[in-house]
């Protein structure tokens, strides 16, 4: 019944192993936007993690609940605050950020149910995307925003630099920062330009 | 075990009790009709307790004795199905207070050697729960892997994991709620009026001369009836489609086909069930409170123990929307306990989580499963 028990786990999505190398083992853990739950099955099978998830997509939950994991069918913009204050370790938001309605208020609700919170998203500040608006004058198509602009659900694009101010202006401390071109680490000095993905660790200041 | 008299279908344990009823009165003996499917392991580690809706009955995957038809979740419960008779003990027993066998109005009372009628006691969602624990002392079950319910039977499931968590290693709750909302009463209230507004009714005491309220409590079955279906199920399935004729009478008639089928719903309910259980259950649905049990939070109700859950809900279910199924999720998270939810679409209400649904039996197969790691 259990299909997952003697499976070699899948290669994670190179955002997710960041994630994964770099949660403390055996801590409590939110993934919002946790999609068939690839991340939380490896939190919790290698590194003994007492993960949960949120996913809006109900097929999604329903995967993730096949591989017996705890996911709760929910909203990132509206379910959140329905989390008690510092209930989970890390909360993780990967590659959602931007398509909630109200980044700002999600970033805080992260920080308030975890202690500490992973962060990716997809750099809109990347040569090839500039290069596409400014010579075709066209909304960006490109290998990681592959949908048109009228039907794509990243709805707040959002700059390395942009994330950087917004943090910033939140009172919101980078414990660490990755950045990926392709499946390569790339630097931080021009990530603006060169990175496709980031992953911030961030802890709120209190 | 195959001889063991305890296990098969269509059993009747009377056990000594006494049973405390939230009520304060002391129930002894007590009569447990129930029935089991499969195997129950050596270590007696993966028994599912499935606990049924307000008009159902033990006989969960076998034919009913007086309709005939196929156990009422059949499609849920049998050899390769969700929850798989080939791979668990699967126990589903008539509640108390209903007609099928279990203690109820329609029972005998024992101190007077009568029918009880409305002497017997009122009986809350948790005395059910308590008496399905004493049938598990019974057969020699410690810990259940799991209950599962719908309706009905998720509070049951819900008040399993509050009242026994060491008990439950898991709790299936579909379609349900943490307690019984102003509307859930007033449908009920409407219903055991029907009842008691039937002259046949006499206070309850109708079965000497075998002529009970039927036509009260078919009444109290159409009216509950609408609330297990949506608005656009009934839209679909009916319209404004007359029956069995061209034009409108200009009578009182089953003009529509909705009429009829309805009038079919409540005179079919009358030859399988007991006017006066009705009025029990329905009332220990409507005491159902689980917050109120513990205080006033509903997340004390999940603070002992480490029973994981899993709650469905259905989108077009207007009896216990979806809104009862997250009150559930937050008071679940709050308490730190595991949880998955998700809510499945279906045009067909709250009647969805007994009809075919793949997505339910691929929930419910992999929460189950998982339960097994």
């Amino acid at each position: 019944m259990s299909a997952h028990s003697s499976d070699t786990p899948p290669a994670l999505r190179p955002d997710l192993a960041i994630i994964a190398r770099n949660v403390q083992p055996v801590t409590r853990v939110l993934d919002v936007g946790c999609g068939d739950g690839a991340l939380m099955a490896a939190l919790r099978d290698q590194r003994g993690c007492d993960a949960r998830g949120l996913e809006l997509d109900p097929a999604d939950v329903a995967a993730a609940m096949a591989r017996g994991l705890s996911v709760v069918q929910g909203d990132a913009d509206t379910d959140l605050v329905d989390y008690p204050d510092d209930s989970f370790d890390y909360a993780i938001l990967s590659q959602t950020l931007q398509t909630t309605r109200r980044p700002d208020e999600v970033l805080d609700q992260l920080l308030r149910i975890g202690r500490r919170a992973f962060v990716s998203f997809p750099n809109f500040a990347h040569w090839r995307v500039r290069a596409s608006l400014l010579f075709g004058g066209r909304m960006p198509v490109t290998r990681l925003l592959p949908v048109a602009w009228y039907a794509t659900p990243n709805i707040h694009h959002v700059t390395v630099d942009d994330f950087r101010a917004l943090v910033k202006a939140r009172g919101i401390h980078v414990e660490e920062s990755w950045f990926l071109s392709g499946d390569q680490r790339t630097g931080s000095a021009f990530a603006n330009v060169f990175a496709e993905h980031a992953v911030f660790l961030l802890r709120k200041d209190r | 075990m195959l001889d063991d008299a305890r296990f098969g279908l269509s059993r009747t344990a009377t056990l000594p009790g006494p049973l405390r009823l939230d009520g304060g009165v002391l129930l002894s003996p007590v009569d447990i009709a129930y029935e089991t499917y499969g195997d129950l392991a050596p270590d007696a580690g993966n028994a599912i307790l499935v606990c049924h809706a307000l008009t159902g009955d033990h006989h969960v995957a076998s034919e009913h004795p007086v309709t005939g038809k196929p156990g009422w979740w059949a499609r849920m419960v049998g050899p390769g199905k969700p929850i798989d008779t080939d791979r668990y003990f699967v126990i589903c027993v008539n509640v108390l207070g209903s007609c099928l066998g279990s203690s109820g109005p329609a029972s005998v009372n024992p101190a007077t050697g009568k029918l009880w009628a409305m002497a017997f006691p009122v009986i809350t969602i948790r005395d059910m729960v308590r008496a399905q624990a004493m049938l598990l002392d019974h057969l020699g079950i410690a810990k259940l892997f799991a209950a599962v319910g719908g309706s009905m039977g998720g509070m049951q499931a819900l008040s399993w994991a509050a009242t026994f968590p060491e008990r439950v290693a898991s709790a299936v709750v579909i379609a349900s709620a943490a307690r019984h909302s102003a509307q859930n009463i007033a449908f009920h209230e409407v219903g055991r009026q029907a009842i008691m507004a039937d002259h046949r009714w006499r206070g309850g005491d109708y079965y000497a001369d075998n002529d009970p309220p039927s036509s009260g409590l078919a009444v109290a079955r159409m009216a509950a009836h609408i609330t297990y279906l949506s608005e656009a199920g009934l839209t679909a399935k009916f319209g404004r489609k007359l029956q069995s004729r061209d034009a409108k009478t200009f009578g009182f008639d089953a003009d529509f086909q909705v009429e009829s089928y309805l009038r079919h719903q409540g005179l079919s309910f009358v030859d399988r069930f007991d006017a006066n259980s009705y009025l029990y259950i329905t009332r220990a649905l409507d005491y159902f409170d689980l917050a109120e049990e513990h205080g006033g939070t509903l997340a004390n109700a999940f603070k002992r123990g480490d029973t994981r859950f899993c709650l469905v809900s259905f989108d077009t279910d207007w009896l216990y929307p979806t809104s009862e199924s997250r009150t559930i999720v937050h008071a679940l998270n709050a308490a730190g306990a595991p949880v998955s939810f998700v809510e499945l679409k279906s045009p067909f209400g709250h009647d969805a989580f007994l009809l075919e649904s793949p997505e339910l039996d691929r929930v419910i197969t992999g929460f189950l499963g998982a339960g097994e790691r």
